[in-house]
């Protein structure tokens, strides 16, 4: 577990070794005070301190059930191998992200949502704040058991207008990504193509709140889990919304769940303002037009991103 | 507010309470009976006040024997020209030994049907406070994680008092309409707590394994019992017309409320549990299971702005609770188990040093 900045990976690595290998002959036996400060007594303390809190309850958890400890202590941690060495994500344009509330938009893809969870780790982990991407999942990620409270407690809430306008307000950056299950269920060969944008309910939650829109175009997950059919009678049978064939999965039982290794690229685009057509939020043709700008604007900066790696590779 | 006319309006000079048999309704009749500026305070339920409440009640409340599920009340509000009806006689959980579900439904719609009744009758009657709860509201995967008065639930709930209130609720809202004179408070509570408090709830945090639901880990809000009973006050003194949430600021989980109590966690299968709530156990119901599938958290800004008043928060208000209960796991234990292995810890790790 990482319980203080990333950095400690290098210098635990590192102390063992150096430990051993100064071995002096022989020392007096007066006890050697310790002029630098002793890592690996710090990382237990703080781990049996955080396993206290943990088993007593003595944390905090907000009304949504964002549980930032869990989330920092064991969630980050988790992710953060598969974000660094496997996807080596490179981010552009996180200055782009404004102080106070907004609303990040990208878009979908890659069968399973690891893309979700990569973006809400860009924004905590390159941000110079820290901040924390409040997602928004669909009813069935709150439907499942322990999928649904550990999303919550990752700051996840159920996409909704009244959950995203009330975080939005409450100045969090929200993550939203308007394709739903249509960009993360379409097959390998529609990648990289937008999927439609539902009714726009996500553009009057910022109007309603008058936050700026941050596009977000996210290149790689595509490559993750390259769905080449959708075996639908099965997932009418299980209730989801597809059941994906990969060219590892069913085939390769668990084998299969691991994602291809494929280089991640997160774009965050200049803000759209809200501010000039705020108390238009009910006329469809203004949200329409704004949630046309959001997609355009992400479709042609995956292009510009697909050009990029074509030519870095 | 107070400098605002309306609410200043003078108190009434007859309150009539229902269910003063049971804890809060004994509590809410004696402080009114305490307030001098209310002349009568009449206490109704269908059975005599035992033990505590009796002392409670004493002399100051003048108690009236009669079943809520007749007309009697509202013989009793004509008679005594009560100006102000606060309805408590709401069962939050059926009593096996009285009914079951089927007396609770009874008490709870029949009861209000009845009593309502009662007050479209009265010409003098000025206002009605309602004892509602939050517990019709956040039962559906569907719903958003915090509501606020306005937003309507998106699936009838499995429990039986949640349903109740939904048609409570909705009996009052035609009252509204035919008798716009009378000013109607209704008051969502949050699930009760305090050191005396004895609930569903309460208890089930006394059991030492506690059950919950496999793979959630609800939103839990709680109002402190002191609370609940100076927003009722307020209500009757002062008028705050209206619908209001109830609740303690903030949210603690499940698994944190049980590991706070000091309690073990034992997650069961829902199903299993459901069943369970079907079968009528004591201390554990449809609304429980309910809510430890989707926890309920609302949003208390109105009651706040208009009674100038917040209540403690759910984390404050569950700790007062559980001074009242001992702890499996006692805290300090946990901790002195964590300074003992540290310790332990440090000594191998300085012995295995000196060797070097």
């Amino acid at each position: 577990m990482d319980f203080e900045s990333r950095q400690h990976h290098a210098t635990i690595a590192q102390r063992p070794v150096g430990a051993r290998s100064v071995r002096t002959p022989r020392r007096t036996p007066a006890p050697p005070p310790e002029p630098e400060p002793d890592v690996w007594d710090r990382r237990v303390a703080n781990t049996l301190a955080f396993l206290r809190r943990r088993l007593t309850g003595e944390y905090e958890v907000d009304e949504f059930g964002f549980d930032r400890e869990l989330t920092d202590g064991v969630i980050h941690p988790l992710l953060r191998p598969l974000y660094r060495d496997w996807f080596r994500v490179e981010v552009r344009g996180i200055e782009n992200l404004p102080d106070g509330g907004a609303l990040v938009v990208a878009n979908h893809s890659g069968t399973v949502a690891l893309d979700a969870l990569m973006l809400a780790l860009a924004v905590h982990d390159e941000h110079p704040d820290h901040r924390y991407l409040r997602l928004l999942g669909a009813d069935l990620v709150f439907r499942m058991p322990f999928i649904s409270e550990l999303a919550r407690k990752h700051g996840s809430t159920l996409a909704c207008n009244p959950d995203a306008e009330r975080l939005l307000r409450a100045g969090e950056l929200v993550g939203v990504f308007p394709e739903g299950f249509k960009g993360v269920g379409k097959l390998y060969k529609d990648r990289y193509r937008l999927q439609r944008f539902g009714r726009g309910g996500f553009v009057q939650a910022a109007l309603h709140t008058r936050v700026p829109i941050v596009p977000v175009s996210i290149v790689g997950a595509e490559e993750t889990y390259p769905m080449l059919g959708n075996f639908k009678p099965l997932a009418r049978l299980l209730g989801t919304p597809y059941f994906p064939i990969t060219p590892t999965f069913p085939w390769l039982g668990p084998l299969g769940l691991i994602p291809l290794p494929s280089k991640w690229y997160i774009e965050f685009g200049k803000p759209i303002p809200t501010d000039a057509v705020a108390d238009q939020a009910d006329d469809p043709l203004v949200v329409f037009n704004l949630a046309d700008q959001v997609r355009e604007t992400i479709q042609q900066t995956l292009h510009q991103l697909l050009d990029v790696r074509a030519t870095e590779l | 507010m107070t400098t605002d006319p309306v609410r200043q309006a003078r108190p009434p000079r007859a309150v009539l309470v229902t269910g003063v048999s049971r804890y809060l309704g004994a509590q809410v009749a004696a402080r009114l009976a305490a307030d001098p500026r209310i002349e009568r305070v009449i206490g109704l339920d269908d059975r005599e006040p035992a033990g505590d409440q009796a002392t409670v009640l004493a002399d100051t409340v003048e108690f009236v024997r009669a079943d809520i599920r007749t007309a009697e009340p509202a013989r009793v509000i004509a008679s005594n020209r009560v100006e102000t009806v606060v309805h408590l006689a709401i069962a939050s959980a059926a009593d096996p030994n009285a009914g079951g579900r089927a007396a609770m439904k009874e008490q709870n719609v029949i009861g209000t049907m009845q009593l309502l009744a009662g007050c479209q009758q009265a010409p003098g009657l000025r206002k009605i406070v309602f004892r509602s709860s939050t517990a019709a509201y956040g039962a559906s995967f569907r719903d958003p994680a915090v509501f606020t008065e306005d937003t309507e639930p998106r699936d009838v709930p499995r429990g039986g008092f949640a349903r109740d209130v939904l048609d409570i609720e909705g009996y009052l809202r035609g009252f509204r309409r035919r008798r716009p004179d009378v000013a109607t408070t209704v008051l969502r509570f949050a699930p009760l707590v305090g050191r005396r408090a004895n609930t569903s709830l309460t208890r089930y945090f006394g059991l030492p394994l506690v059950p919950t639901v496999l793979g959630r880990d609800p939103r839990l809000q709680f109002i402190h019992v002191d609370d609940a009973l100076e927003i009722l006050h307020r209500s009757v003194t002062e008028d705050h017309p209206g619908t209001f949430n109830a609740a303690g600021a903030g949210t603690i989980t499940l698994s944190q409320a049980v590991r706070r109590a000091g309690r073990i966690g034992v997650p069961i299968l829902e199903p299993a549990l459901s069943a369970i709530g079907r079968g009528g156990a004591r201390n554990f119901s449809l609304d429980q299971l309910d809510l430890f599938v989707h926890g309920r958290v609302v949003d208390t800004t109105r009651l706040i702005e208009e009674y100038g008043f917040r209540p403690r928060s759910t984390a404050v208000a569950f700790e007062d609770f559980l001074r009242g209960i001992g702890a499996v796991l006692p805290r300090d234990m946990i901790g002195a188990l964590e300074h003992r292995i540290l310790a332990g810890l440090r000594r191998s790790r300085a012995a295995l040093g000196g060797e070097r």
